[in-house]
């Protein structure tokens, strides 16, 4: 296997609060190789987003980056400077967020926003400027893209400003984008399109995403490895088909069963008792001990480990690997 | 667009004819003018005679209608005291007035708006809260009070600026301006300081909420995921974003200066038309007083047309609809 393109080790990211610093990012640890996607699931509060801007070192206080190692194709980029880090944004690794609408400045034509982007990278010409932003909106599949530059967002559907942010996002030519639910906030069809476009991206281009979803559905259908995440921990990684058929840890279990999709029609769906522990107050041993119903005293005060290898699990008592 | 503006003339009409009456009822109808003008030993023929030379002995829907005529052929009529036509009176005056606003009003937007979004961009530090502090004192402390500390510091203590008038003037198309002459500038510092002080904290404040608020959104964190710097991003992107409620302030303390500069005339002894207004009130001169209200309220609707215009420019979601 060859040099990953980005390697998480041990990254942790703390807020600072009066009660004491929240974790949101403990011990992270995973790599990437060039053209791979990865998704990120979760759900709220897990960590998984924090976890995307702390590879870009996009962490305002009162949070910090309190540990660990980001290395993109070698270079650490945790403890650079925001002026070196900057070089690193947008023209390394990308962002899409996940509403296109609150990304993207409403006031400024699509045009403008691209010159912008482009030019935080060495100034281009205004015609040098044109044609790659052309180039990139074509790409993504926005019709009559030389007349759209000047238009403004809100001229858009929800859909085609996504795929503009993303053509945004493509501009420098990133190795790496990091993908923060982007079609969360699009209608179903929509996803469909994009998660097409974005998989055909990753192909062409060779381009690699972090895909952070806590949708299981559409991660499952766009990633080939899958990491899980709990309480900023990461808690079960695999190929996405392994995790999908045969998930080990309760939790995944438990997420995979919540899917409407997996649901007996007119049932409720399942759910996992309880919610997401605090960050500020967790249980001395598994965070998800108070809602496994696998739980023992071993689970109440011991941390469980994540076993080594590629497909992994942070628990004690792991769902058995059922025979395929 | 064009539309537009034919529909805010023709309100403007109505708003100013609305204004007529108010000013005709406030200032013919209320009191009476005879008083002021004959002498009290005048005897009853005479008193007579003026009041039909008046038009007085009228009914009120003709003495309004006497009146609106007499406005709309551009006649205000003849200062009772210094005995010349109203308008000339208040020509002779309205360059000092404009002059002095323009620049308090301009230098406080000039320097408070950058300083506002400074202390927004960064809250905690000690700057900002120097200038929050600064922004609190020009709140509060009453304008006459800080004119008098003025011409106290630096006029009688100091020698450094003249306590009042216009200085040296230099006549551009028959009108004197101040701002022309260095001398001229010396007498205009002190007023337009005095005067810029209150504005100055609100374009403070008003620049620092929107920054604070703008700085968190996700377009500024698309911005710096994209690598722009933070300069290019205060710059292109918030203060964009929070241009209208500045232009709306900037309009509204622009209007209200122009009308209301009183005190800081009174104190600088500035002959704009503030001062004018208070000495005419006090010798109950009528005509100026409704020419000053009429010129009053056609200032608030011309600055106020051009602020909402400025609004298309700024925001293009407000634009009207083109067919595309």
């Amino acid at each position: 296997m060859s040099a990953p393109l980005l390697s998480v080790r041990d990254l942790r990211t703390e807020f600072a609060t009066k009660a004491g610093p929240i974790k949101a990012v403990d011990g992270v640890c995973f790599d990437l190789q060039a053209g791979e996607i990865l998704g990120l699931v979760g759900e709220s509060g897990s960590g998984k987003t924090v976890t995307g801007f702390s590879i870009l070192g996009l962490i305002d206080p009162p949070g910090r980056i309190a540990g660990g190692s980001v290395r993109l194709e070698g270079r650490e980029l945790v403890g650079l400077t925001n002026a070196a880090l900057r070089d690193v944004r947008g023209k390394q690794i990308a962002m899409v967020f996940q509403d296109p609408s609150a990304t993207l400045n409403p006031v400024l034509s699509i045009g403008a926003q691209m010159k912008l982007a482009l030019d935080a990278h060495g100034r281009s010409s205004a015609t040098v400027a044109r044609e790659r932003s052309v180039e990139v909106l074509t790409r993504v599949g926005i019709p009559d893209p030389a007349k759209r530059l000047d238009a403004y967002p809100h001229q858009f559907s929800g859909g085609m400003r996504q795929r503009v942010a993303i053509a945004i996002a493509l501009l420098n030519r990133p190795k790496l984008i990091i993908c923060d639910e982007p079609t969360t906030a699009l209608d179903v069809s929509i996803q469909a399109q994009i998660l097409t476009e974005m998989k055909a991206l990753a192909r062409d281009m060779g381009t690699a995403m972090i895909w952070i979803s806590h949708d299981l559905a559409t991660v499952s259908s766009i990633a080939s490895r899958i990491l899980v995440m709990y309480a900023g921990r990461i808690i079960e990684e695999g190929g996405v088909a392994e995790v999908l058929r045969a998930p080990r840890h309760p939790y995944t279990r438990g997420l995979l069963e919540s899917l409407p999709a997996n649901a007996t029609p007119g049932q409720d769906l399942m759910q996992i008792p309880g919610s997401t522990p605090s960050l500020l107050n967790l249980p001395p041993g598994c965070p998800f001990a108070p809602r496994c119903s696998y739980a023992d005293d071993l689970c109440r005060t011991e941390p469980p480990r994540l076993t080594s290898g590629s497909r992994a699990v942070r628990c004690h008592h792991p769902l058995a690997m059922e025979a395929a | 667009m064009l539309g537009f503006i034919i529909q805010r003339l023709l309100q403007s009409v109505v708003v100013m004819l609305v204004i007529s009456l108010l000013v005709f009822l406030g200032v013919y109808a209320i009191g009476n003018p005879i008083d002021v003008l004959i002498s009290p030993d005048a005897t009853q023929q005479i008193r007579e005679q003026t009041i039909r030379a008046y038009g007085l002995d009228q009914p009120l829907w003709k003495q309004y209608w006497d009146f609106l005529r007499r406005l709309l052929s551009g006649d205000f009529g003849r200062s009772f005291v210094y005995n010349m036509p109203v308008l000339q009176l208040i020509f002779s005056r309205l360059p000092a007035t404009l002059e002095l606003t323009l620049v308090a009003v301009i230098g406080a937007t000039l320097l408070g708006v950058p300083l506002g979004m400074y202390a927004g961009y960064k809250p905690d530090s000690a700057i900002s809260k120097g200038i929050m502090a600064f922004s609190v004192l020009g709140f509060s402390v009453p304008t006459f009070w800080i004119g008098l500390v003025l011409i106290f510091t630096f006029a009688v203590q100091l020698g450094w600026l003249p306590a009042g008038n216009r200085g040296e003037t230099i006549s551009v198309f028959g009108v004197e301006w101040s701002f022309l002459t260095l001398d001229g500038w010396k007498h205009l510092l002190l007023p337009a300081l005095n005067l810029s002080l209150f504005k100055f904290a609100m374009m403070v404040r008003l620049a620092r909420a929107g920054a604070r608020e703008t700085m968190l959104t996700d377009t500024v964190r698309f911005a710096r995921a994209s690598g722009e710097s933070e300069w290019t991003i205060l710059r292109r992107h918030v203060l964009r974003l929070i241009a209208i409620p500045l232009v709306t302030v900037f309009g509204l303390e622009l209007s209200s200066t122009l009308a209301f500069a009183v005190v800081t005339e009174t104190i600088f002894s500035w002959p704009g038309i503030g001062k004018l207004i208070i000495d005419s009130i006090q010798t109950l001169d009528r005509p100026v007083m409704v020419a000053y209200l009429m010129l009053v309220a056609f200032l608030f609707i011309v600055i106020n047309l051009i602020v909402d215009l400025s609004y298309a420019a700024l925001d293009p979601r407000l634009r009207i609809r083109r067919t595309a």
